[in-house]
């Protein structure tokens, strides 16, 4: 199984500052702005993406994070069943401006589901996503405000975010799956 | 902003329960599973709109052939947040009063397309006898004398809230403990979590050969002040009014003489003690008023906890069923 680094801990520092400026750029009122990380890697990102604004332009970025566990729509099917962790919202997200922070986006099934556990908690003003990898094989009509990089990728192909806080190091690699599926 | 635990503390289990009949077959790993899935639900009970789809399309039906309050209230209520479908099968006007068999019943839940039925039977083992006959996943709510998981969930919940580490720990139970479901379950949720257990009863309430019962070793004193000594935890239970006609007991007043929770027994308790009950409480009976209100009582709060507890379990037990 090959395995390649497609982003190196510099590439990952770099690419967040980008985006951060993006977020910045595009949202005037940053009083009103809440990152939202989704776990498990997405809470680390938020708070990075959060600390990058901060140094920036010297605003205070509240931060959330959400668990989609229980709005998966394939909780049978799956082989792990997720850890229910804790969404942990501050305050209340009405009239927010809120950016939704993930490691990957690929079918859009987890960002659906984000979406739903977040229109339940409020009505934000608007909603935008971030994401560090979009892979592509979207099932659903969604895309990304930020994308870090875009990996044309094949199914058969695992993209790994791995960060300080989750992993012990910044890295993101692709593996070719040794056995097809499907 | 707080920082939470961005590496999970409870390593993903593969849960293996379709059933839950006790708490004998649960491991640690499994019940601090239950205790940090249950977190997350009591987040969503703090929300202005308590629901999320989770069992969405699941049918749950609560068969109970026992009175029940809390219980079943819970369940449904828990059923609801996580929007699944809820009946509730009422032995008293239906068909079970005409005399139908609990295999019958369970067909005919079966056929009706039932995912959980969560059951409550007078018969100790019923719960594990309609695994049997049934493909839906069985949540014992309490069956005679044998078991009654989901309360000593919560118990336990409500103690891992209060305590750092629940190792260590020593625990009373007091009251009538051999007619007691609830005691039983939690002498087993208590010593896998390393918690030890005294018991505290009359001589005639304390089950008879209780070493060869098959439960974990505990202790029993039947002094209740020598038995609070230094507790951690104190466990009062219900005492049964019809056990006095039983011959089990002389009268009512001379257990309240000895084995009432009072403020001057509880003093000789650790003072951070925690004082549990499992509902319904007889006030000056088994515990008096002051202490069963008093501020180390979690009684109320173990009621909340017993919604996302069963929360917890619907949610786990789900995710374990096959498509």
């Amino acid at each position: 199984m090959p395995k390649k680094v497609i982003m190196t801990k510099e590439d990952i520092k770099r690419t967040l500052a980008r985006i951060a400026h993006e977020i910045v750029e595009h949202n005037e009122q940053l009083q009103d702005l809440l990152l939202v990380g989704v776990h498990t890697r997405g809470v680390p990102l938020a708070r990075r993406l959060a600390a990058n604004i901060e140094g920036f332009t010297g605003a205070k970025i509240a931060v959330g994070t959400l668990d989609i566990s229980l709005y998966r729509d394939d909780l049978s099917s799956l082989e792990l069943k997720p850890l229910v962790k804790l969404t942990d919202i501050p305050a209340n997200i009405d009239g927010k401006s809120i950016v939704l922070v993930d490691d990957v986006l690929y079918t859009g099934r987890s960002t659906r589901a984000a979406l739903d556990a977040l229109v339940d908690l409020g009505r934000p003003r608007l909603i935008q996503l971030a994401v560090l990898i979009d892979r592509g094989h979207r099932e659903l009509p969604i895309r990304a405000d930020y994308v870090g990089k875009n990996i044309p990728s094949s199914r058969h192909e695992d993209i790994k975010v791995n960060l300080k806080e989750t992993d012990g190091m910044d890295e993101v690699t692709i593996t070719t799956a040794a056995k097809e599926e499907q | 902003m707080r920082a939470t635990q961005t590496k999970p503390t409870v390593s993903e289990t593969i849960w293996q329960h379709h059933h839950v009949l006790d708490l004998d077959d649960f491991t640690r790993e499994e019940i601090e599973l239950v205790f940090q899935t249950t977190k997350a639900m009591k987040e969503i009970l703090s929300r202005p709109i308590k629901q999320v789809p989770a069992l969405r399309g699941k049918t749950l039906i609560t068969l109970f052939y026992e009175p029940s309050t809390r219980t079943r209230l819970s369940f449904e209520l828990a059923a609801k947040y996580l929007s699944a479908d809820m009946v509730n099968l009422n032995t008293q006007i239906s068909s079970v009063a005409k005399g139908e068999s609990l295999v019958d019943t369970l067909g005919t839940l079966q056929a009706l397309g039932a995912d959980i039925v969560i059951m409550r039977h007078p018969s100790s083992g019923a719960p594990s006898i309609a695994t049997r006959f049934i493909g839906a996943s069985i949540v014992n709510a309490g069956d005679g004398w044998h078991a009654h998981p989901t309360q000593a969930l919560l118990d336990l919940y409500t103690i891992h809230e209060h305590k750092q580490s629940l190792k260590g720990l020593k625990a009373v139970i007091i009251g009538d403990i051999m007619h007691s479901r609830v005691a039983r379950s939690n002498i087993w949720g208590l010593t896998t979590m390393g918690i030890g257990v005294t018991l505290c009863s009359p001589p005639t309430l304390l089950p008879i050969g209780l070493g060869d019962q098959r439960l974990p070793p505990v202790r029993t004193e039947p002094d209740i002040e020598r038995a609070l000594d230094g507790a951690d935890i104190v466990m009062t239970l219900r005492l049964q009014r019809e056990r006095q006609r039983s011959g089990l007991l002389p009268s009512i007043r001379e257990y309240i003489n000895l084995y009432q929770l009072n403020k001057s027994r509880l003093a000789k308790a650790k003072p951070d003690a925690l004082v549990l009950h499992p509902g319904p409480v007889n006030e000056g009976i088994e515990i008096s008023p002051a202490v069963a209100h008093g501020a180390q009582s979690v009684i109320n709060e173990q009621v909340t906890n017993g919604v996302a507890v069963r929360m917890a379990l619907l949610y786990l037990i789900t995710g374990s069923q096959k498509q």
